[in-house]
């Protein structure tokens, strides 16, 4: 599996974990990993992503987007360097607490 | 019977030189159920192949005049890529010649004397295999017919994406642009216009995701684009427009990475705002320093028209100045091992380049030494600063008749703090005025003239900016930040701008009043200044001096005065 979810054991923070590259081919998998729950925090883990491309960035604003938009507490740690340059590009840091 | 009835009966040949081991197999096949065909060696067996079709042959191996071998052969030829399956009948023990018949092209054999139950079976096992094959072959067209379908449409969606995608100015002098041809079409948008004072706004932008998708966003943004710029709207309202629509149409994933510059001639000057595209570079040649245009903003199409930010950068130029923009297809350029291009190697490219020219091929080559192929979605785009002189807009095109043209009317406004902060009067002006016949031919100049009164009176005197920041680039920099903080904070004050519209002769003459309530400037040291354009404060004054008649400023410097004029038409 490339994307793994674990749920806290308070069922309050939802963790997704993305393995390779985070690109199209993920779109499926990642929208399954919290379409059927309800979410109050969200942690996005990038320590095995190698790679982010700009449908990554919209299955985020997704993902966002389903966690209550504005509202949403989302995290999006351990990125590489590499994948923290696409997010400082983007200015994503706006959106999402990248760390 | 021990054996069950193939759902669908099948025709089946069977090619036997023996005429008792034919009737014989005949009526076992024919209880099961199939229709049989018969033929008594290879060559009939083939022509009794070509004419009727059989689904499934059962072929004795040694026939006289043409033997079983040569006739799968030739049956097999004609069947072409549909699976028409060939069974062996064969007293043959030797494995070699077993081999023999599949080499030929038989599927299976069965040995004599014939067990039913096994004939049974196979056929039916080999009935599964041919309609196995059958679905292959039927879900490949459909595949392929989808393929095409879907090549076609993309033709289509790239025909009208091009025409809209790279359009306006981009043949003017001072641009050179360089899209990668590979990719049918990639998503990355740009475009280049005019606007009435003939400065120039340039947009790259880059839709998330290829194709269709990028086509169906392109349309509306490249529209906006073109109607606010050609009316005269700035940047930051073209912007907002521009991304309250994306965000209206496009789902929640989808958006557009823009550049967005507006290089303005007159000033030299660039205004630019980056959402969410790499580093642009500014390419000052006198001093060969390349200062990055950074992305400040999320891209657009993504926030709330209420959460958007529409600040942009001003950074001075001179002529001979490049701005360089590229899509992130050029640094987001993965080798093997998925290391990427990345700034750094980019940057190498920029410090080794020696002919400007020369640039993008030098970046192309870069990329390709790098990868070892080309990625479909490299766009890159190189403005430089000319003389306002060696650049000519073209002329606006007017469709009424000016039968109902008004020649004598006055009008006064005042723009007061609320609305200074976000509106920007001068398109509904400029459109006002130009409904006067005699003052198209100017509608350039007006425009500028109009722009910088209107600036000069919000920038120097309602927000008390003092011009003589401007006189270092550091310093430019520094006086648009405080512009756009001054005018978060702005409470009060206004702008007047009175215009007055009188025939005068055969033509006419417009006089602009624009008073502001600021706290005025020393008009006699700065008339006294000479009418050069090579410094980068007071640009406004010897503009406005320049292209109207009898500029003049009174009230200590918080009331500006000029006029145009027009003969008759011809």
């Amino acid at each position: 599996m490339s994307v793994v979810t674990e749920v806290s054991p308070d069922g309050q923070k939802l963790t997704i974990s993305i393995r390779g590259r985070f690109d199209f081919a993920k779109h499926q998998e990642f929208r399954e990993s919290y379409e059927d729950k309800e979410l109050s925090a969200v942690v996005v883990d990038l320590k095995d992503a190698t790679y982010l491309d700009s449908s990554a960035l919209g299955m985020l604003l997704l993902l966002r987007d389903h966690a209550g938009g504005d509202d949403s507490d989302i995290r999006v740690v351990n990125s590489s360097s590499d994948v923290k340059k696409i997010l400082a590009i983007s200015n994503f840091d706006k959106l999402f607490d990248i760390s | 019977m021990t054996n069950v009835q193939p759902l669908e009966p099948l025709t089946i040949l069977i090619a036997e030189d023996s005429a008792a081991d034919r009737m014989l197999l005949s009526s076992i096949v024919r209880r099961q159920g199939h229709e049989v065909l018969t033929a008594a060696n290879g060559a009939e067996a083939v022509e009794a192949f070509r004419l009727q079709r059989p689904q499934l042959v059962l072929m004795d191996a040694m026939m006289p005049v043409m033997d079983g071998f040569e006739a799968a052969r030739q049956i097999k030829a004609l069947a072409g890529e549909t699976l028409v399956p060939i069974i062996f009948l064969t007293s043959l023990t030797e494995s070699e010649a077993l081999a023999r018949c599949l080499e030929a092209g038989g599927d299976d054999f069965l040995a004599k004397p014939y067990n039913q139950v096994i004939l049974a079976a196979k056929i039916k096992a080999m009935d599964r295999l041919r309609r196995l094959q059958a679905t292959v072959l039927e879900q490949r067209d459909q595949i392929a017919r989808h393929h095409d379908y879907l090549l076609n449409e993309q033709r289509v969606a790239k025909a009208v994406f091009d025409k809209v995608a790279h359009s306006g100015c981009l043949n003017a002098p001072n641009i050179r642009y360089l899209q990668s041809p590979y990719a049918l079409f990639n998503g990355d948008l740009l475009l280049a216009a005019f606007t009435p004072a003939g400065d120039m706004h340039v947009l790259l932008g880059d839709f998330t995701g290829h194709g269709l998708p990028a086509a169906v966003g392109a349309m509306p943004l490249a529209e906006v684009f073109y109607g606010m710029t050609a009316k005269g709207y700035g940047l930051s309202e073209t912007l907002r427009e521009m991304n309250a629509k994306l965000k209206r149409i496009l789902p929640v994933d989808m958006f557009c990475c823009a550049t967005l510059l507006c290089l303005s001639f007159q000033r030299r000057s660039v205004e630019v705002w980056n959402g969410g595209m790499p580093d642009g570079y500014l390419h000052s040649i006198a001093s060969g320093e390349r200062t990055p245009l950074t992305a400040r903003h999320l891209p657009l199409g993504v926030l709330s028209p209420q959460t958007f930010d529409d600040r942009t950068e001003v950074f001075p130029m001179a002529v001979g100045d490049r701005v360089f923009l590229l899509s992130d297809g050029v640094i987001d350029t993965c080798d093997a091992n998925e290391q990427l291009f990345g700034v750094e190697r980019l940057q190498r490219v920029f410090a080794a380049n020696r002919r400007p020219d020369q640039l993008f091929e030098e970046i192309e080559q870069a990329l390709r030494d790098f990868r070892g192929e080309a990625r479909d979605d490299v766009s890159m785009v190189e403005v430089s600063l000319l003389e306002a002189a060696q650049l000519s807009p073209p002329a606006l095109v007017y469709s009424d008749s000016g039968q109902s043209c008004p020649l004598d009317w006055s009008v006064s406004f005042e723009f007061r703090a609320a609305t200074l902060k976000r509106f920007n009067p001068l398109p509904y002006l400029l459109q006002l005025l130009l409904e006067v016949h005699g003052l198209r031919a100017q509608s350039g100049a007006l425009y500028s003239v109009l722009a910088e009164l209107y600036s000069n009176a919000l920038e120097h005197g309602v927000l008390g900016l003092d011009s003589s920041l401007k006189r270092d680039a550091s310093g430019f920099a520094r006086y648009y930040q405080q512009r756009n903080a001054r005018l978060d904070e702005l409470q009060d004050g206004y702008v007047r701008v009175h215009l007055q519209v009188a025939p005068k002769g055969e033509g006419g003459c417009l006089t602009i009043r624009v008073e502001d309530s600021g706290k005025g400037f020393d008009v006699d040291r700065v008339m006294a200044r000479p009418l050069d354009g090579a410094r980068l404060s007071g640009r406004g004054v010897s503009l406005i001096r320049q292209l109207s008649r009898n500029a003049n400023w009174s009230d200590d410097g918080r009331s500006a005065r000029v006029e145009f004029f027009w003969e008759a038409l011809a």
